[in-house]
C-alpha cells in the first residue's frame, strides 16, 4: 500500500513538472508567434502619428528623470565600492577607467532597460490587460482595426527608438555621478581620473552598450505587450500580467545581454585582433 | 488556393440569409462550449439568442464575426466563410459589422467623439468635418447631446456608455448589428430606451440584428425570432444544443420544460441539485 502511494506521488510530481514544462513551451511559442506578427505589421504599415506620439511621451519623456537619477546613483555607488580595493593596490587613479568602462558597457544599458521594464513594461501589460479584460481589444478587432498594429507596434517602435537615448542619458549621468564622488568627495586627481578613462574606455565600448539596448527595448515591448494581450480575466489576471511582464523582461534582458556580449566580443576581436593579445 | 478561390466568389445580395452557421463546434481546451450548432439569420431579422449564463451565447455571437475561430464547422457571412478569408479581406468584411459589447468596450483613452469616429478613421478616407458630422448624427440617433463628444467614457453613466457604444457600432452603417446583453446592468427605464433604440435602428437602417440577452422583456419587445441555447454539460448524448427556435410568442407554450422554466425564471432542477450537493456535503 505504502509503495503504491509512493509511486502515485512520484507519478503526480512528474505530471506536475510535465505540465509546467508544457505550459512554458506553449507560452514561449505564443510569444514567438506574437512577436512575429508584431514585426510583420511593423514592416507592412507604420502606425499613425497620433498613436505613436503618446507612446513616445510615456516611454521616453516620462522615463528620463528616473533613468537620470538612478544613473547618477549607480555611478556614485561604483566609486564607493571600487575605491577601497583600488586604494589598497595603490591604483585609485585608475578609478575613472573602471567606473566609466563598467557604465558604458554594462550598467548603463542594463540599468536603463531595467528601469524601462519596471516603469513602462508593467504599465503596458496592465493597460493592455485591462483592455483585454474589458473587451476593448475584441472591440478593436471587431471594427476591423488590427489590435497588434494599433497597440503593440507603436509601443515596440517607441521602446526601440527611445531606449538608446535613455541609455546614453544613464551613461552620462553615471559618469557625472562617478566623477563627482571620486574627484569631489574622495579627492582623486582630476587629470588622472579623466586620463585613465580616456585610455581604457573605447568608442567600441560605448557603441556596444547602445547597440545592446536596442535589443533590450524590443524585448521589453514584445514581452509586455504579449503579457497584456494574453491577460487572464479579473483584477488578479491584470496584476499577474504586470508582474510577469517585468520578471520575464528582466530574465530575457540578462540572457540576451550574455549572448550579445559574447557575440560582440567575437566581432571586436575579429576586427581588432591586437585587443585579444592584451588579455 | 481554395481559400483564394472562395474569396473571389461574388456575394449574392439577394440571398436570404446574411449569416449562416453550419455545424459549429467551439472548444476551449478540454471544455466544449458549442456543439454542432446550425443556424441561419435572414436579412432584416432581429434574432434573440437566450440561454443560461455560460451556455455559449456570447461565444456564438463572437464566432459570427470571426472573433473566435471554430474548432470545427463553418460560419458564413453573406455567403463567405469567415475562417477562410485572409486578414485583409476579413478586415474589409468587418466594416460591415457593428458589435455592441456587454460593458460597451469603449476605449478609455479616447473621448466619446474619438470612440465613435474610430471605425470611420480606420476604413474611410473622410475629412475631419465629415467625420464630425457623422459623429453628431449618430449621437443624435441614440439620443445623446453633442456636449458628450469631448467627455471620456469614465465620465458617463452605464446607460450613456451603452448608447455611445451603440452610436459607435452604427457609425459605419453596418449590415449586421450584434448586441451582447445590451440591457444588462441598466435600470428598467434605460433598458427600455435601449430596446426602443434597437427597434428604431432597424426602422432607420436596413440592418440585421442578433441580440444576446437574459432580459425577457427585451426578447418579447424586439425579437422576430428566438433561439435558446442550452449548456453542453447539461445535454444528454446526441441532444441538439439549440432547444428552442421560433417566435417569442411561442415561448410560453413550448413543450420543453427547460424553456418554460427559463422564461419564467424558475430555478427548477437547480434547486434539487443544490439540495443534493448540500446533502452530500
Amino acid at each position: 500500500m505504502a509503495f503504491q502511494a509512493l509511486t502515485t506521488r512520484v507519478y503526480d510530481a512528474f505530471a506536475d513538472w510535465g505540465t509546467l514544462v508544457m505550459d512554458a513551451i506553449v507560452a514561449f511559442g505564443g510569444w514567438v508567434h506574437f512577436s512575429f506578427q508584431t514585426i510583420s505589421w511593423l514592416v507592412r504599415r507604420l502606425p499613425r502619428r497620433e498613436t505613436l506620439m503618446p507612446n513616445f511621451y510615456e516611454i521616453g519623456v516620462l522615463s528620463l528623470p528616473v533613468v537620470a537619477l538612478t544613473g547618477t546613483f549607480i555611478g556614485m555607488v561604483l566609486a564607493v565600492q571600487s575605491y577601497f580595493q583600488f586604494r589598497q593596490l595603490g591604483l585609485e587613479t585608475r578609478l575613472g577607467g573602471v567606473i566609466n568602462m563598467s557604465l558604458v558597457r554594462e550598467l548603463g544599458p542594463v540599468l536603463a532597460a531595467t528601469m524601462l521594464a519596471g516603469r513602462v513594461g508593467s504599465a503596458m501589460a496592465a493597460q493592455l490587460g485591462t483592455m483585454r479584460v474589458t473587451e476593448q481589444i475584441d472591440a478593436m478587432d471587431s471594427m476591423g482595426a488590427n489590435a497588434i498594429h494599433y497597440l503593440a507596434v507603436p509601443r515596440l517602435i517607441a521602446c526601440v527608438v527611445l531606449i538608446p537615448n535613455l541609455t546614453v542619458m544613464a551613461d552620462f549621468m553615471g559618469v557625472v555621478g562617478g566623477y563627482f564622488y571620486s574627484v569631489m568627495v574622495l579627492g582623486i586627481d582630476k587629470h588622472h581620473y579623466w586620463h585613465n578613462s580616456e585610455q581604457y574606455v573605447r568608442a567600441w565600448d560605448f557603441f556596444s552598450g547602445v547597440f545592446k539596448s536596442v535589443f533590450f527595448g524590443a524585448i521589453i515591448a514584445l514581452v509586455s505587450c504579449y503579457r497584456g494581450f494574453n491577460c487572464r480575466p479579473g483584477a488578479e489576471g491584470v496584476g499577474r500580467a504586470a508582474t510577469a511582464a517585468f520578471v520575464d523582461s528582466f530574465v530575457f534582458i540578462l540572457a540576451i545581454d550574455l549572448l550579445l556580449n559574447i557575440a560582440l566580443d567575437h566581432v571586436y576581436f575579429s576586427f581588432w585582433p591586437e585587443g585579444a593579445r592584451l588579455l | 488556393m481554395v481559400a483564394n478561390h472562395l474569396e473571389q466568389l461574388p456575394t449574392d445580395p439577394a440571398a436570404d440569409n446574411l449569416v449562416e452557421v453550419v455545424g459549429l463546434t467551439v472548444d476551449f481546451g478540454v471544455q466544449e462550449v458549442l456543439r454542432d450548432i446550425s443556424l441561419q439569420v435572414p436579412r432584416g431579422e432581429i434574432l434573440a439568442l437566450i440561454g443560461e449564463s455560460g451556455c455559449g451565447k456570447s461565444v456564438l455571437l463572437k464566432s459570427m464575426i470571426g472573433l473566435i475561430k471554430p474548432t470545427s464547422g463553418r460560419v458564413l457571412f453573406d455567403g463567405r466563410e469567415l475562417s477562410r478569408l485572409s486578414d485583409k479581406i476579413l478586415t474589409e468584411q468587418r466594416a460591415r459589422f457593428g458589435f455592441l459589447f456587454q460593458q460597451g468596450a469603449l476605449f478609455d483613452s479616447l473621448t466619446v467623439g474619438q470612440n465613435i469616429a474610430f471605425p470611420l478613421r480606420q476604413h474611410r478616407k473622410l475629412s475631419l468635418a465629415e467625420v464630425e458630422l457623422i459623429v453628431r448624427d449618430r449621437l443624435f440617433d441614440v439620443g445623446l447631446p453633442e456636449a458628450v463628444v469631448y467627455k471620456k467614457p469614465a465620465e458617463l453613466s452605464g446607460g450613456m456608455r451603452k448608447r455611445v457604444a451603440l452610436a459607435r457600432a452604427l457609425a459605419m452603417d453596418p449590415e449586421l448589428l450584434l448586441y451582447d446583453e445590451p440591457t444588462t446592468g441598466l435600470d428598467p427605464i434605460m433598458s427600455d430606451v435601449i430596446n426602443e433604440l434597437i427597434l428604431r435602428t432597424r426602422q432607420q437602417y436596413p440592418v440585421t440584428s442578433v441580440v444576446v440577452t437574459h432580459d425577457m422583456h427585451t426578447v418579447r419587445k424586439v425579437a422576430d425570432r428566438v433561439v435558446m441555447v442550452h449548456p453542453v454539460p447539461r445535454l444528454s448524448d446526441g441532444e441538439p444544443q439549440i432547444i428552442y427556435d421560433g417566435p417569442a410568442s411561442g415561448l410560453d407554450e413550448c413543450e420543453d420544460r427547460r424553456v418554460r422554466q427559463f422564461i419564467r425564471g424558475e430555478a427548477g432542477e437547480r434547486l434539487n441539485e443544490l439540495r443534493q450537493l448540500r446533502a452530500m456535503g
